[in-house]
């Protein structure tokens, strides 16, 4: 196999119908805008931020600890982000949760231009941040890192990252939005529901 | 008959009356339906948003707002536009009629259930116009089932509605309830089929599930409103929980006996009685609002043959059973 020939991964070959992406017009922050909106622009920021819908689609084993995030045990929920909701049209947030290969780069591409402003971007484990496992010299027909496809906001690490750092990467997009980590932690955890200490979990 | 003039003031009032109603009602049940799916999934739900999560909806309410909307280059722009407002409008102008109380009650009408039924059947057009104009094949799809669903369970229902006009002999939903004082229509036998065939016909109307086949996630993406983003999606999910408040209070009036206890007619006067009717009459009807986010959280959706075979093959005929019977009953017993 002639793997000089094949070795760099081609980005936008073969989705030539895809136009080229550029930051959207999305996201302003505070500074931007003119000062009488600053409050206005501050409040809808905080909402943003804590109203922030995914995306129902899961590309690989990657998807599995994005499912389990909004399960009982840690519960992403909480934050107000567990509305999966399956049309682009209705969702903040895209989670790239796995792998993205050529053949699924059009489509990915596709269904971020469908999402209404302001939109976020995670790329959650290896293979999207960077390509992962399939980041070798063979490689023919994996990205090699979602950034190269859209404007990446939160990078979360693993093979496969736990559903905690999912729920981290989100609290990092909050962070982003809004300046402040978790804007409206309620009163210290005071109100939060009491649970059993789980058994049998170092 | 006279014919009164209705009093405008008093209907222009009442109806932005009740348009905040709906709007508080649709945050609060939507907040109550994340609590409810995520304590019957063992999760917490929203906490952290608010004391309990209840700024949730509110704040999903802005976010919906300041987001932006999206119309398809190759929509029916007119209708596109159109389609949340017919559906969510016809709930609102249908609680009108709804008699929350003995006099909380903006405009009883000779014909109430009638007026009501007429416009809850509007919901299935702004269904339709919404599948039609975005020119997105899974819409259209979500839409046809929509309509094949809704004239399918059209037919039970009204079939069990009329049932209980036979049995106290009025259209007017306030004599319905007068006419059932204590003794409500769901104690009798008919009552209680009629009831429960009602109860599921007016889930499928909902579009809940497990029968919310027009937006199967599955297999339509979001169905109907998969073009819809920010507050044109709003609008449908406002219209979905008014349409929930609508079904559970026709329920409770025909067949729960209105603001009345089991057994006892209140029929006392003054403010603080008329206030304990109205809250008995919105703790029926949120019960049944209550048990309708139970059943969703925990039946998996039917398939769309199994929802036609449900409805063609055993709502019908047990409702048309079940009026034919209550018929001989009142012509052999009276009543």
């Amino acid at each position: 196999m002639d793997t000089k020939k094949i070795a760099k991964p081609i980005l936008m070959d073969g989705c030539d119908s895809c136009p080229s992406i550029e930051p959207g017009p999305g996201y302003q922050t505070t500074a931007e805008v003119p000062p009488m909106l600053g409050a206005v622009q501050m409040l809808v920021d905080f909402c943003r931020a804590n109203s922030i819908w995914p995306m129902t689609f899961g590309l690989a084993c990657c998807a599995l600890e994005m499912m389990a995030a909004g399960m009982a045990r840690v519960d992403i929920s909480r934050f107000g982000s567990e509305v999966f909701r399956p049309s682009p049209r209705q969702c903040d947030l895209m989670i790239f949760a796995g792998t993205v290969n050529k053949k699924m780069a059009p489509v990915v591409m596709r269904l971020y231009e469908q999402m209404p402003s302001p939109k976020w971007v995670i790329a959650m484990g290896n293979c999207a941040i960077s390509g992962g496992p399939f980041c070798i010299e063979e490689n023919y027909n994996v990205i090699e890192g979602v950034d190269r496809l859209v404007p990446v906001d939160i990078y979360i690490p693993g093979c496969p990252p736990r559903p905690e750092a999912v729920i981290e990467g989100v609290l990092k997009l909050q962070e982003l939005i809004t300046g402040k980590r978790n804007p409206l932690p309620q009163l210290g955890g005071a109100l939060a529901p009491k649970r059993e200490k789980p058994t049998g979990i170092s | 008959m006279q014919i009164e003039s209705p009093n405008i003031l008093l209907i222009v009032v009442a109806a932005v009356v009740m348009v905040l109603y709906v709007f508080t009602n649709s945050a609060v049940l939507v907040w109550v339906e994340r609590k409810v799916s995520a304590h019957i999934q063992r999760r917490p739900g929203p906490f952290e948003v608010g004391p309990f999560g209840l700024l949730q909806t509110a704040i999903d309410g802005l976010k919906l707002m300041a987001k932006q909307l999206i119309i398809p280059g190759k929509a029916d722009k007119r209708l596109f536009m159109l389609a949340p407002v017919l559906s969510f409008v016809p709930p609102i102008a249908a609680l009108l009629t709804v008699p929350f109380g003995k006099v909380v009650q903006v405009q009883n009408l000779d014909i109430g259930i009638l007026f009501i039924l007429s416009l809850a059947a509007l919901n299935v057009l702004a269904i339709l116009i919404a599948g039609w104009a975005s020119a997105n094949k899974y819409s259209l799809f979500g839409a046809v089932r929509s309509v094949a669903q809704n004239i399918a369970y059209e037919i039970p229902l009204l079939l069990s509605l009329l049932t209980a006009v036979l049995w106290m002999g009025t259209l007017n939903l306030g004599e319905l309830v007068d006419a059932q004082g204590g003794f409500w229509f769901v104690f009798t036998p008919f009552g209680f089929v009629a009831f429960l065939i009602y109860f599921v016909t007016g889930m499928a109307e909902t579009n809940r599930a497990p029968f919310d086949l027009p937006e199967a996630e599955s297999e339509l993406t979001a169905g109907f409103h998969t073009e819809y983003s920010g507050m044109g999606f709003g609008l449908f999910f406002l219209g979905e929980y008014t349409n929930m408040i609508l079904v559970s209070a026709i329920a409770t009036s025909l067949f729960l006996g209105g603001y009345n206890l089991p057994f006892v007619t209140l029929n006392g006067e003054g403010v603080l009685w008329e206030l304990i009717r109205v809250l008995i009459f919105l703790a029926k009807a949120y019960f049944l609002i209550f048990v309708m986010i139970w059943m969703r959280w925990t039946f998996p959706r039917v398939r769309f043959d199994q929802l036609l075979n449900l409805c063609w093959k055993v709502l019908i005929p047990f409702s048309l059973v079940n009026l034919a019977a209550a018929a001989i009953w009142i012509k052999a017993v009276g009543g």
